[in-house]
């Protein structure tokens, strides 16, 4: 499903972000991209997405090559994708149904068939008594629930998180880890860029280890 | 289809509610964009009523000889032949001097004035057209008819109907002029405003990119904004200029009622209103795509 194959990454200004990464994610898996701080996590996230685009090798998501992809197809690509961001990235001038509802919004959903998704999507997450309250009302882990919310509400195939408990506690962050467990068990591929030890080892995930932008072992 | 027009009507209506939510600033837009539109507008109306006005007066200029008070039919007659007989003279109609007074009584509203005259003021005259419309030479035949025996003076009539004619040409350029830099300066109102627009929506705009929006879907609520405040500019603009008219033709009411005449003047045609909403719709519109292609190039996540 993703197929990564001689990446790297240099980004102008001669900092090298990726060397030479390469792996398969098959449909349904569940991978976790570790590493400490500046080995690549993000920048690799951003190449799935074509928010930045590699300076060598190729990326193969859904057949397509996300590397050489029109700035026009970017979206659709896009829309495969639920992303989930350390900053949750929520719109605070609007309601919590109007934010689950934007990637529907987006798509040219119905209002009716909308209204229906973004209501399960708010449930899963436990969030469905706040569907009228504002995001700013919620606490941190509230707030990236919704950001999850969000993320799935389109049931895309593939689930990208960057360092989704970055800022949690304890409880919080099992709570999240319960929910990728869940999405994963329905057939999602789940990925997770995080350097959270406690997060890694409740989930048992394949790891996709990097160090200074290379690969450290792949299992 | 049925969800893109729901897309859509969503769309619209937050942009209602995006010009409600700053409502003074809004306000005052609108108001800079009418009050712009309502100048050539207005001067456009102007025109066009002196220009009806004017309309049933004949372009073509003619030249009036009057004749003295007590010219007899004979050297009338004489005058008649010389008329018919001059190569460079195409027609000409004779105007007695009842007739010309019982005209001007209609035409003037001024018969209870004439009515008390005690004789009529008004000689026999020819009305006459040349063959040759230049200035020169109806000036030259002009000359040559105020010579002649019993003629006490002879007038280029339609010189003034020429001096409005080219009057209103000019005022019809300055419509086109004024109108132009108008439309200009709509454009640029409408980049600046969406301008600030995309710059304080940053983060919603780097946001829908994130999560799959196409430009046209970022793009679209930006363009609503601009077609309506240019709309409601042009409606502002209608709302001053008949407000203007209606409040012009009720004094002129009085006056008129006072001279006998009627003069009022036409408001805005059905077609003029429409051309009025949709000409500051459509600049709106464009403005905001400049504006919004511009500056949603720069915000990438």
């Amino acid at each position: 499903m993703i197929s990564l194959s001689h990446v790297s990454k240099r980004y102008p200004g001669g900092r090298e972000a990726l060397h030479d990464v390469g792996f398969n994610i098959d449909s349904g898996e569940l991978a976790f991209i570790t590493g400490h701080s500046g080995a690549g996590k993000t920048t690799l996230l951003k190449l799935l997405v074509a928010i930045e685009r590699p300076t060598a090798g190729s990326i193969i998501v859904n057949g397509q090559n996300v590397g050489s992809l029109q700035a026009r197809a970017v979206p659709f690509l896009r829309r495969k994708f639920g992303l989930i961001f350390q900053d949750h990235k929520l719109l605070f001038d609007r309601s919590v149904f109007d934010n689950v509802a934007l990637p529907l919004d987006i798509a040219g959903y119905g209002a009716k068939d909308a209204g229906r998704r973004v209501r399960a999507a708010l449930d899963k997450v436990g969030l469905l008594k706040y569907e009228k309250a504002l995001p700013i009302t919620l606490s941190g882990g509230e707030q990236q629930r919704l950001c999850i919310a969000r993320a799935i509400v389109h049931r895309p195939s593939i689930l990208l998180a960057d360092e989704p408990t970055g800022n949690l506690d304890a409880d919080y962050a099992n709570d999240i880890g319960e929910l990728f467990r869940s999405f994963n068990q329905v057939g999602v591929t789940v990925i997770v860029a995080t350097h959270d030890q406690a997060l890694l080892a409740r989930l048992n995930p394949r790891v996709i280890a990097l160090r200074n932008g290379a690969m450290a072992q792949a299992s | 289809m049925k969800a893109w027009a729901a897309q859509h009507a969503r769309c619209f209506a937050a942009t209602f509610v995006r010009l409600a939510r700053t409502p003074l600033g809004s306000l005052f837009n609108i108001l800079v964009i009418g009050i712009a539109l309502s100048l050539p507008v207005g001067l456009y109306v102007l025109i066009d009523n002196l220009q009806a006005a004017s309309g049933h007066l004949a372009a073509e200029p003619q030249i009036s000889a009057f004749l003295a008070l007590d010219a007899s039919r004979a050297e009338i007659a004489l005058i008649e032949t010389r008329l018919k007989q001059n190569a460079r003279v195409q027609r000409y109609r004779f105007v007695p001097r009842d007739q010309a007074l019982q005209e001007l009584k209609q035409s003037s509203g001024l018969a209870d004035v004439i009515d008390n005259l005690p004789q009529n003021p008004l000689p026999d005259a020819f009305i006459v057209s040349a063959r040759d419309n230049t200035p020169q030479a109806l000036e030259s035949l002009r000359e040559e008819i105020a010579q002649w025996p019993r003629v006490v003076h002879a007038q280029l009539d339609a010189a003034w109907a020429r001096r409005l004619d080219a009057t209103l040409r000019f005022g019809r350029a300055l419509v086109l002029i004024l109108g132009g830099l108008l439309a200009v300066a709509l454009i640029a109102v409408t980049f600046n405003t969406i301008r600030l627009q995309v710059l304080t929506q940053r983060e919603e705009v780097e946001v829908v990119k994130l999560i799959g929006a196409t430009d046209a879907f970022i793009r679209r609520p930006f363009l609503y904004y601009g077609a309506l405040q240019g709309a409601a500019g042009g409606v502002v603009a209608w709302l001053i200029v008949t407000g203007a008219v209606w409040l012009v033709n009720r004094n002129l009411g009085e006056l008129s009622h006072v001279y006998a005449s009627l003069f009022q003047l036409r408001q805005l045609t059905p077609l003029d209103s429409a051309v009025l909403l949709a000409l500051p719709l459509a600049l709106g519109w464009f403005g905001a795509w400049l504006s919004v292609g511009r500056h949603l190039r720069v915000i990438e996540p």
